[in-house]
């Protein structure tokens, strides 16, 4: 079979398509050659297509358990699950980069599509950069990380396996989503450096790249609310964030992507923070280019980090140094002419955007800080450590604190300048009502004040009131409520969404931070054990067979410590995968809206007793929820009429 | 002063004194939550300061993991083939610990030069060590470090 040959070769056509597309367009935008201008729609058609090609080749194989193929022997089996060879596509480093490149040129291709009206200079130069960022990653696979490479003559009969980590629902899907949230800044970086070529940094420029960013950063919301909820379930422990350096490396594009969507909003209403924002653009994307290298360099110790090849660290590293010299150069030499003048007051929603743009940047340098202070340290041959959660404990709260307070003023400011009186009387109301609920409902809940709930309660309930009180207000008409209500945009609505879910994932945060119940019990057939008002009993222990594993699974009964009645049968499982001969812990989870029951095995030990943990999860699903809130709020606002026209 | 100065002046303060607020707690919050590592030998030694949250690693020696028959308590000897130390871990230990392989553990070292540890990294792959393990323990083997896959397994 010659087709592995054909995707490699697919991929070296995409490449010399993307080599045009990152040159002749933006040849033709400096010289204004219009014909030159014009072949950046077919080069960026053509580069998707051929890399879409190479990646329909690499599933194939898959699908055929082509053992042939290095990548695929080594991260596939004959007994493996059909979604999952088809999972496995990006269940490594190889392929998980072939999908990158397949989804930028994907963004690239979208960018033809729906950019059609842009100023054909404009468009010219975002295909292009997009085209030369193509380059690089495309270079970068077929150098150092060939999907496609062979073991031939003599190839195994049998694959080894895809890890069994990563044979589940959430990582057939969060990978895609969050390579759709990094890449996608690569889109709001193109507009940013075409407008910086184009010396043009104005109104028209933001209300362009705004609904790019904001799908960029929906995805990418997504991508790691699904990331957290897989940790949860299937790393088998229930925690849901580790302040892991991989989940970091995408938490910090995300922070500084929330910035950008703000002082984009700011720099297209009011012309405001121009300079500012162009920078955050550049900076989203090179967090993204940042993150890849985190994750894929072998850098880190985590989940994440398959391979650990020098070179390929180093490429990665080279093409982060590149862009963010080029584009910073530029971005000197090209800024002072785009400084505007406006005038903003204090109290006025310019400097509550500011200040919402601060605190997500105190908020990212916090998190590289504790994320690289340990690889630079190990790098200059210093001590070897690692800093520990509490450290992004100790900050998040507060400045998580501050921005959820601020945000209620974001909410009902208006432009330019707002009188005390007049947010006080937006406000009051509002401030009301979420201290009296964060006060009253912990005595009724849990029958006792804790600080933390408190807080979460009343910064949850100070944004949800706060939006309530804003719609009633926006939507004040002579014709009544709901025809007022109807004349609000989608993009108003969006950003109520987007509000509202953060709000929903810090109650989330807060409830199940606090008061999460843990347990780690010794139990035997029969045991019971009791974990506030439930009751679990371990009821037996069976063997069963999966189509690539074998297990034990045991079989618990919840009930309710008053009542008796049964509330869940939960089956945990300890799997063995066979062909890495590699143990796993499947939980067993009875989801709710307050509260999760999680049961886990832990080890066999002697007498047929087994090591479990028992844990009651409240709220834990609300992070997700919120999660996916926000990323819905993020498409509902670009399905806004106002960005289709320009 | 003129009002949009003194606005701007505000502001400039403002965000001055927020700076310096947040830059002193992070680096208070930073220096409160590093763990260093220590490899046996210099456990042995007693370099590692005791009660402070450190790393330590090495290989699980062959026969020395004990388990309690009542409480989920496990005591084990870690060892880089020049020294060895006690470890006590009480909990779930992770799925891939296994006798004879590499894991990190976290915790505090008591009078006794034992490590009482509140958590057990183990790798996640046959081939695998932690970084910090190979290196302490200078095997010319370390080609074949790589996947790096920790498994977590809190208290």
């Amino acid at each position: 079979m010659m087709l592995p040959e054909i995707g490699h070769y697919s991929l070296i056509l995409g490449l010399a398509l993307s080599i045009l597309l990152g040159a002749v367009p933006m040849i033709g935008a400096s010289i204004n050659n219009t014909p030159l201008m014009k072949m950046a729609r077919p080069l960026a058609g053509g580069q998707f297509i051929f890399i879409l090609i190479s990646f329909l080749i690499l599933g194939y194989a898959f699908t055929q358990d082509d053992f042939s193929v290095q990548y695929v022997a080594n991260h596939s089996n004959t007994l493996l699950p059909i979604q999952y060879k088809i999972s496995a596509i990006w269940g490594g480093h190889e392929g998980s980069l072939l999908l990158w490149a397949l989804i930028l040129s994907g963004w690239t291709a979208a960018v033809v599509i729906f950019s059609k009206s842009l100023p054909l200079i404009v468009y010219a130069r975002v295909l292009s950069v997009m085209g030369l960022i193509a380059v690089g990653f495309l270079f970068f696979i077929l150098l150092t990380s060939n999907p496609f490479d062979r073991y031939l003559p003599q190839f195994p009969s049998e694959g080894s396996d895809l890890n069994p980590l990563l044979q589940d629902f959430g990582l057939i899907v969060h990978p895609p989503m969050l390579y759709m949230g990094y890449v996608g800044f690569s889109v709001a970086f193109s507009f940013a450096i075409a407008a910086l070529l184009g010396g043009q940094l104005d109104a028209a420029w933001a209300r362009w790249s705004r609904p790019w960013t904001t799908v960029a950063w929906a995805f990418l919301t997504l991508g790691i609310a699904l990331g957290s909820w897989w940790a949860y379930y299937e790393l088998g422990w229930g925690g849901w964030w580790f302040w892991d350096p991989v989940e970091n490396a995408s938490f910090m594009p995300w922070l500084v992507g929330a910035a950008l969507i703000h002082s984009l909003a700011a720099t297209e209403k009011r012309g405001v923070f121009k300079s500012w924002t162009v920078l955050l653009a550049i900076l989203s994307f090179s967090l993204s280019l940042l993150g890849t290298f985190l994750v894929r360099s072998g850098v880190l110790t985590s989940v994440h980090a398959f391979a650990s090849d020098p070179a390929r660290g180093q490429f990665i590293l080279a093409l982060l140094g590149i862009t963010l010299f080029c584009s910073l150069t530029l971005y000197a030499y090209k800024v002072p002419q785009v400084r505007g003048r406006i005038y903003f007051s204090l109290l006025s929603k310019e400097t509550f955007l500011l200040t919402n743009n601060l605190l997500l940047i105190v908020a990212w340098v916090t998190v590289m800080l504790g994320t690289l202070y340990p690889l630079a340290l190990d790098f200059v041959g210093g001590a070897k450590l690692s800093i520990g959660p509490p450290y992004f404990n100790a900050l998040f709260v507060p400045i998580m604190s501050v921005l959820a307070v601020m945000m209620g003023f974001g909410i009902v400011s208006r432009w330019k300048d707002n009188s005390i009186s007049y947010l006080i009387k937006k406000l009051r109301l509002a401030a009301i009502l979420a201290v009296t609920v964060a006060l009253v409902t912990p005595f009724v809940a849990f029958k006792e004040f804790h600080f933390g709930a408190f807080l979460g309660l009343l910064l949850f309930s100070w944004i949800v009131f706060v939006s309530i009180q804003d719609v009633i207000d926006k939507s004040k008409s002579s014709q009544g409520f709901f025809y007022g209500v109807r004349r609000l945009r989608p993009a108003y609505f969006g950003m109520m969404c987007g509000h509202i879910g953060f709000a929903i994932t810090l109650l989330g945060v807060a409830m199940v931070s606090i008061e999460s119940d843990e347990r780690d019990i010794r139990l035997s057939i029969g045991d019971q054990a009791q974990v506030q008002n439930y009751i679990f009993e371990f009821d037996g222990m069976e063997k069963i067979e999966g189509p690539n594993y074998i297990a034990d699974r045991a079989s618990f009964i919840v009930m309710d410590s008053e009542t008796k009645k049964v509330i869940s049968y939960l089956k945990p499982e300890k799997r063995l995968y066979l062909a890495k001969n590699m143990p796993m812990t499947e939980a067993a989870i009875d989801p709710g809206v307050f509260r999760d029951l999680y049961v886990a095995l832990g080890e066999k030990l002697e007498d047929g007793a087994w090591a479990v943990r028992i844990q009651i999860k409240p709220f834990v699903r609300w992070i997700w929820f919120g999660a996916l809130i926000m990323g819905l709020g993020g498409l509902l606002a670009v399905s806004d009429k106002r960005y289709r026209t320009t | 002063m003129h009002a949009k100065r003194k606005q701007r002046l505000i502001l400039v303060l403002f965000l001055v004194f927020g700076f310096s607020v947040v830059l002193g707690l992070a680096l208070y919050a930073l220096s409160e939550n590093i763990n260093l590592f220590y490899n046996p030998t210099q456990i042995a030694d007693g370099d590692a300061p005791e009660g402070s949250r450190i790393r330590a690693g090495g290989m699980v020696v062959v026969g020395s993991v004990s388990r309690d028959s009542v409480t989920l308590a496990n005591k084990f000897s870690l060892t880089d083939y020049n020294a060895t130390m006690q470890v006590e871990f009480l909990g779930i230990l992770p799925d891939l610990f296994r006798e004879g392989q590499g894991i990190v553990a976290l915790g505090r070292i008591n009078s006794d030069n034992v490590l009482i540890a509140d958590e057990v990294l183990a790798k996640h792959d046959e081939k695998y060590m932690p970084p910090e393990v190979a290196e302490s323990l200078k095997h010319d083997k370390a080609e074949s470090y790589n996947s790096q896959n920790y498994i977590k397994a809190d208290q």
